[in-house]
Formats: C-alpha cells, structure tokens, sequence
C-alpha cells in the first residue's frame, strides 16, 4: 500500500506540474477560445528567466543563491506576461473569432521564439531595438498628419521594408566589426541546467522512500497559485469583469466593459501563469529550447478533460491525468496486480504500458474514452446554444 | 421549352470545361514527366518527386480544411502508416524463413503476426490507403459523433499523432522503433529501391498519383457531395437542422483524406528510403498545413502549388543559412494568417488578376453593380450553383 501512496504522491507532483501550466491555458481559453500553440514556448521563457536570475545570484555569493528562487518567480511571471502581451497586442488581436488560424499563427510565434533564445545575442536585439524603433517610430511621427488615415497602408507598407532593411543592414554591419561581446550567443544551443537551492535538495523520507523537496515546493507553489487565481476571480473587481466577458462578450461591451483591456490583461496573467510553470520545471531538470514542446500537448489534455466552465474541472483532470500516467507508467499498476494469478492477463496488460512513452498511449485512450460520456470536458460552459 | 435548352447549351459549355481542365492537367504533368527527368540531375529528380508526393497529402488535407473546415494537426500518422506499410513490404523481400535482420537485434525470432500479410504486393498496396483510411474513420467517428469539433479536433489529433509517435518509437521489437526501416537497400520486383530506374520510375508514378488524387478531389467537392462539405465548413447546425447528419459526412471525408495521405506516405518513403517515426512529429504535420495555407484554402491548385513553393524555400533556405529557417517558417505561418488568408491562389484569384485586367483596360462592360457582376466570391458561388 506504501508503494501505492508514493505513486498517487509522485502522480500528484506531476498532475501539479501540468496544473500550473493549464491553469493560464484554461483561462485563455476559456476567455476567448483562443488556443495558444505558443504557451509552452512561454513556459521556456520563465525557464531561461530563471536561468538568468539564478546566474546573477551566483556572483553574490552562497547565501544570496539559496533566496533566487524567490526573486526568479516574480522576474519569470513578468517576463513571460510581457511576451504573451506583445503576442496578444501584435498577433492575435487580429485574429479573434478566427480560432484555427490564431492556432497557425501561435505556432509560428512558438517557431520563432524556440529559434530565438538559440541564436539571441547582442546584434540580434540591437536590431530588434533598431527596427522597433524606426517601425513605430516612424507610424508614430506620420500619425500625426492630418491624412493620416487615407495614407496608413502605404505608410506601413513603405516604412516596414525600409525599416527592416536598414536593421538588417546595420546587424550585419555590427557583426562584421567581430566584437566578441555582441555577437556571442547568450545561451548555448543545448539545454541549460539551473540549480535548485540548497534548501530544496534531498528529499523527506517515507520508508525506503523520498518525496523530494523539489516536489513538495512545486506542489505548495501550485496551491498558491491557484488561491491567488481563485481570490482573482471570484473577489477582485477585474476577475468580474473577466468571468462577465467568458460568460457573453457582447453582454459585457454593452454594459461598459472595455473587453480589449479585459483580453490583453487575461492573456498576460495567463502568460505570466506559464511563466511560473517554466520557473518550477527548472527544479525538475535541464531546460532547452525545445523544452515547452514535451509540455504542451498534456496540458491541452488537461484543458480539453477540464472543460472551460470551471477552474474546479483543470484542477481534477490535472491531478487526474498525472495520477494515472504516474500509475501506469512506472509499472506500479502492474505490480500491485501480479501478486494473484487470476490477475495475470491484467498484468500482463499493464506491463506493457509500463513506460512513461507507452503511458501516454493508455491515457489517450481514456481521454477518448471519458470525452465519449462527457464530449465538453467535466464542467462544460452553460448555455443555451444548440451547439455543444 | 426555353430553360431546357439553355441548361443544355449550360451543360455542353460545362463539358467543354472539364475538358479543357483534363487537358491542362494531363499536358501539365507530361510536361513535369517528360521533361524534367531530362533536365535535372537524378539527385534534384528524386527531391521534386518528393515534393510531388508532399503536394498529395497536400490535397488530402485541403479537402477537410479548405472544404470541410476541419483542421487535421495529426496527418502524419497516416502519412507514416502508409509509408511503414510499403517498408513492411519491401523488408519482406527475402528468402524463404528469413526474417528482416533489425530483429534479430532485439531477439526477436519470429516474425510478428501482423507483418504476415505485406508478403504479398497487392495486399501491401490494398493496406496502404485501407489501413490509414481505418485509423482515421475510426478517430474520426469517435470524435465527430460527439459534435467535438473546431479547436478540440485540432488539439485531439495533434495529441492522436504524439500517442503514434510514442508507440511507434517504442517498439523496437515491432517495428525497429526509433531507427525505422529503410527502404533503400531493398528490392521489388528485383530491382534496387535506390538505384536510378526505381527512382525515375517512383518519379512518374508520384506524378500519376497527383494527377489521379487531383481529379479524385476535384469530383468529390463539386458535386452534391462538396456543396455539403462546404456547408458543414460554414455553418454546421444549420446542416444539421435541414436533415442532414454532419457526422457521417465528416468521417467519410476524414477517412478519405487520411487514405491520401497514406498514399503519399508510401511514396514519400521509398524516394527518401527510409520510414520513422520522425514523419509523426508534431512540426511535420503543422507543415503540412502551411503548405495548404500558403497555397490557398479551398483551392485544390493552390494545395500543390503551395507545397511545392514552400519545399522549394525550405530545400534552399535551409541549403544556405541553416539558422535563418526556423525564422522564415514562422515568419510565414504569421504571414498568411493575418496578411493572406486566403494564400497566393486567392489573393490572385480575387485580387491580383481582376487588377491587372483593368490595368490593361480589359475590364469587361457592366450591366449591373461591380458588386454583383465583378466580385470573384460571388461569381464563384454563382458557378458552383449553376452546376
């Protein structure tokens, strides 16, 4: 029963995980049935954040190094939140009420982003700079014109090339004069490792088992988060105004409510949700660019399973579905049914599925299975629309 | 009396149509068969087969988002399961008792059972367009009968592609796993897979393949059977309001696209020679439909020539700055979503040809509105509705 109970722990750790990361998905989601391909990317972003923060602590010494966590989360949260405000401001603004394509379009981003901390240095955000500055500078200045609307396509459609042109150029420029500062990758093409404070090492022994501290922090952080979330919704004077635009978008507009500042505001919080994620999984091991990729998929799992009415529903399909990949995949199912013979073809049964790649098979199933009963997750929206 | 001859006239001028439509496209790929094997090095032959194959999957995957609106993020399970079923096949060209050597590797000493069946050619080719045809009718019904659809699809079959990816990657004592089977040492019918007959001969085939899936779609969504698929596209509950059930409609089609791709999967495969599960990747797939994005939805032209634009980029972008693709891809997904929803087919088709025409002063005279007599989106209804 011991191994039993280290499982369902272990299972939970990982249901936390994924919870952290869903619960900015699901809210997102559910706001404006956006589905961001990029929310994973987000989640590296609080890593490479974190990563950051942790480097700097290390040049004040031991003691200062045991507290960067606590600096990091919040540095992370911002982080990822700016990054999924100029998303939502630049992109996917445009492209509300056309779900599929924001999918397209989140994908891209998440191309651009993983290919981005690869290859960011110096000359790279000189030129962002350079061009952000010239592009909006530029639609800034001319906006000032009194025909300003009659010449804004031609406008924006002279000043990108020749602002992108000449960023391009003076990049180039500044990559040829060598200096090693600027052109040097500022992370390495390979995973980063961040390590955990001191205080987060080892583990609180059960038996002949350890329930690391790591875990226990992740899972502390996720019950923080999601009070804090909670009391954001239901009690803060924004987090009505958000329930009231999930609930009916025009209902909300009429009534005074500036639904474009509801949108931006959600999906930074959302953002900054993912951030945090990143920050956690940075306890659990090496961080690369490709590292919101073997996220992403499980936590859409766990919005679809939730439903978008409730926060309730992520929460039990989080734990739900890290419980059970956690039982499957480490064979603990197996075992505890190969003590009979009855049992053997259930055994059998399960030892196949014990790994954690053949685990994902399983649960997929039920996934599929449970949608047959419940095709709009554990708490559907309400409505009364004729569709589902 | 009257109306009878005028949709007789109507009808004789449709066929005129289709013929001159027949004709292009066969003139086309005899061109492409002919002419480029003599131009280009076998090397640069075997990638334009390769694209050509792409561009087949393409068109599967047109077919259910440009026609149907449903976004396939998982197309490359059937991709990969066509491919893995003419590798299976062409692994089995040995002796008598022997079985592939990757199994003796892991163990394994006999064969396993379901690999019984691909000894024999036309039950390998059979499978390779039943097999992904089962798989996705069979997802496809689990999901659609629920009225799951738009985003959750998505999400649904992207995760169906990460199980596949999982399971095939796993099974080393299966199917190789991770390594994949490799097709290019192999034989059939007593030739080298590799060799440069083979692959001139795959070329061609490729090519007749396009050709064929080409007009297979274009008589699936003109008729009765289309105007429906754009119907449930555009508005679902009214489909299911005037009588008709979506649900076996969208499983049909579904079905019919995975065959596709499985089809393409095959060829694919024996022109790169090899198969793994690396086709199932999550990236691969979300390719595919940016070569459709690219292209244009709805268009099946614009489903090839898309494919074959955006390879091309790829084969030479990628030849020269390695760093600078990734970039460029999402660069274009970001492009055609907001800039051209449509993809260069139609941006041509509604924009560009209308433009240059009254460039040149060739606009035709008007009875009525511009909006009415000149805007291509209502034309191209009114076409649709006369056939």
């Amino acid at each position: 029963m011991l191994e039993l109970a280290v499982g369902i722990f272990n299972g939970f750790s990982i249901g936390s995980v994924l919870l952290l990361a869903a619960l900015g998905l699901a809210i997102v989601f559910g706001l404006m049935g956006v589905i961001n391909l990029a929310h994973g990317e987000l989640m590296m972003l609080g890593a490479y954040a974190t990563f950051v923060v942790q480097n700097i602590f290390q040049g004040f010494g031991d003691g200062a190094l045991n507290l960067y966590i606590f600096v990091a989360l919040p540095v992370a949260f911002i982080v990822s939140a700016i990054a999924g405000l100029i998303l939502e401001r630049g992109v996917i603004r445009f492209l509300y009420g056309r779900p599929l394509e924001t999918l397209l379009a989140t994908w891209g981003i998440s191309l651009i982003l993983r290919q981005f901390v690869r290859s960011v240095n110096g000359v790279l955000v000189l030129g962002i700079v350079l061009f952000c500055l010239l592009f909006f500078g530029g639609l800034w200045f001319l906006s000032k014109r009194t025909d300003w609307e009659r010449i804004r396509t031609a406008a924006i459609s002279a000043l990108l090339p020749l602002s992108l042109a000449i960023s391009a150029v003076a990049g180039v420029l500044v990559s040829k004069t060598g200096v090693e500062v600027l052109t040097k990758p500022w992370f390495s093409a390979r995973n980063v490792d961040v390590t955990p404070p001191a205080w987060l090492r080892g583990g609180f022994s059960v038996g002949i088992y350890q329930l690391p501290y790591s875990r226990i922090f992740i899972i502390v952080l996720t019950v923080l988060c999601l009070l804090g979330i909670y009391w954001f919704l239901n009690r803060s004077i924004w987090g009505l105004r958000i329930r009231a635009v999930t609930q009916n978008r025009e209902m909300s507009a009429c009534l005074g409510i500036p639904t474009d500042t509801v949108d931006a505001l959600t999906f930074a919080i959302g953002s900054g949700l993912a951030g945090i994620a990143g920050c956690a999984i940075t306890l659990l091991g090496s961080v690369g660019p490709n590292t919101g990729q073997n996220y992403i998929v499980d936590v859409f799992m766990v919005v679809v399973v939730g439903g978008v009415g409730n926060l309730f529903g992520t929460v039990i399909a989080a734990l739900a579905i890290g419980i059970v990949t956690y039982l499957i995949g480490s064979g603990t199912l197996a075992l505890m049914f190969s003590n009979s013979d009855a049992l053997q073809p259930l055994t059998d049964f399960f030892t196949f599925f014990a790994a954690t790649s053949m685990a994902k098979v399983m649960v997929f199933a039920l996934i599929i299975a449970f949608l047959q009963v419940k095709p709009s997750g554990i708490f559907p929206q309400k409505g009364r629309t004729a569709e589902l | 009396m009257n109306a009878e001859v005028g949709n007789f006239a109507k009808r004789q001028q449709q066929k005129k149509q289709q013929i001159i439509e027949l004709a292009i496209a066969i003139g086309l790929a005899l061109v492409f068969a002919i002419v480029m094997p003599a131009l280009l090095s076998a090397f640069r032959l075997k990638l334009l087969g390769r694209f050509v194959a792409l561009s087949i999957v393409a068109l599967g995957l047109d077919l259910i988002w440009g026609y149907t609106g449903l976004l396939s993020l998982g197309h490359g399970i059937f991709f990969a399961l066509g491919g893995y079923a003419l590798a299976m096949h062409l692994k089995l060209q040995l002796p008598e008792g022997q079985i592939p050597e990757f199994f003796t590797l892991y163990g394994v000493t006999e064969l396993p059972w379901f690999w019984t069946p691909f000894y024999s050619f036309p039950l390998t080719i059979v499978a390779i367009f039943v097999i992904p045809a089962i798989v996705a009718g069979l997802l496809g019904y689990l999901v659609f009968r629920n009225r799951i659809k738009g985003v959750y699809f998505s999400i649904l079959t992207q995760a169906a592609l990460l199980v596949f990816f999982n399971f095939f990657n796993g099974q080393q004592k299966l199917i190789n796993g991770t390594n994949g089977l490799k097709t290019d040492t192999e034989t059939i019918f007593g030739v080298l897979v590799g060799s440069e007959g083979a692959q001139l001969a795959f070329y061609e085939i490729s090519l007749l393949g396009l050709l064929l899936v080409y007009f297979l779609c274009r008589w699936l969504t003109t008729g009765r059977f289309g105007r429906l698929l754009v119907a449930i596209r555009d508005d679902e509950t009214r489909v299911r309001f005037t009588g008709y059930d979506p649900t076996g409609y969208k499983v049909l089609v579904f079905a019919i696209s995975g065959a596709i791709a499985g089809v393409a999967g095959a060829l694919y495969t024996v022109q790169t020679g090899i198969i793994t599960p690396s086709a199932m990747e999550v990236a691969f797939s979300i390719e595919m439909v940016i070569w459709v994005a690219v292209g244009g939805r709805a268009t099946l032209i614009g489903a090839i020539i898309g494919t074959l634009l955006v390879r091309l980029g790829q084969t030479f972008l990628s030849e020269q700055f390695p760093e600078v693709w990734l970039f460029f891809q999402g660069a274009l997904f970001l492009l055609v979503v907001t800039v051209l929803p449509n993809g260069i087919f139609g941006w041509a088709r509604d924009w560009g040809i209308p433009k240059l025409r009254s460039l040149l002063g060739l606009q035709e005279q008007l009875i009525t509105y511009p909006a009415l007599e000149q805007d291509p989106e209502i034309q191209q209804e009114r076409e649709e509705l006369e056939r």
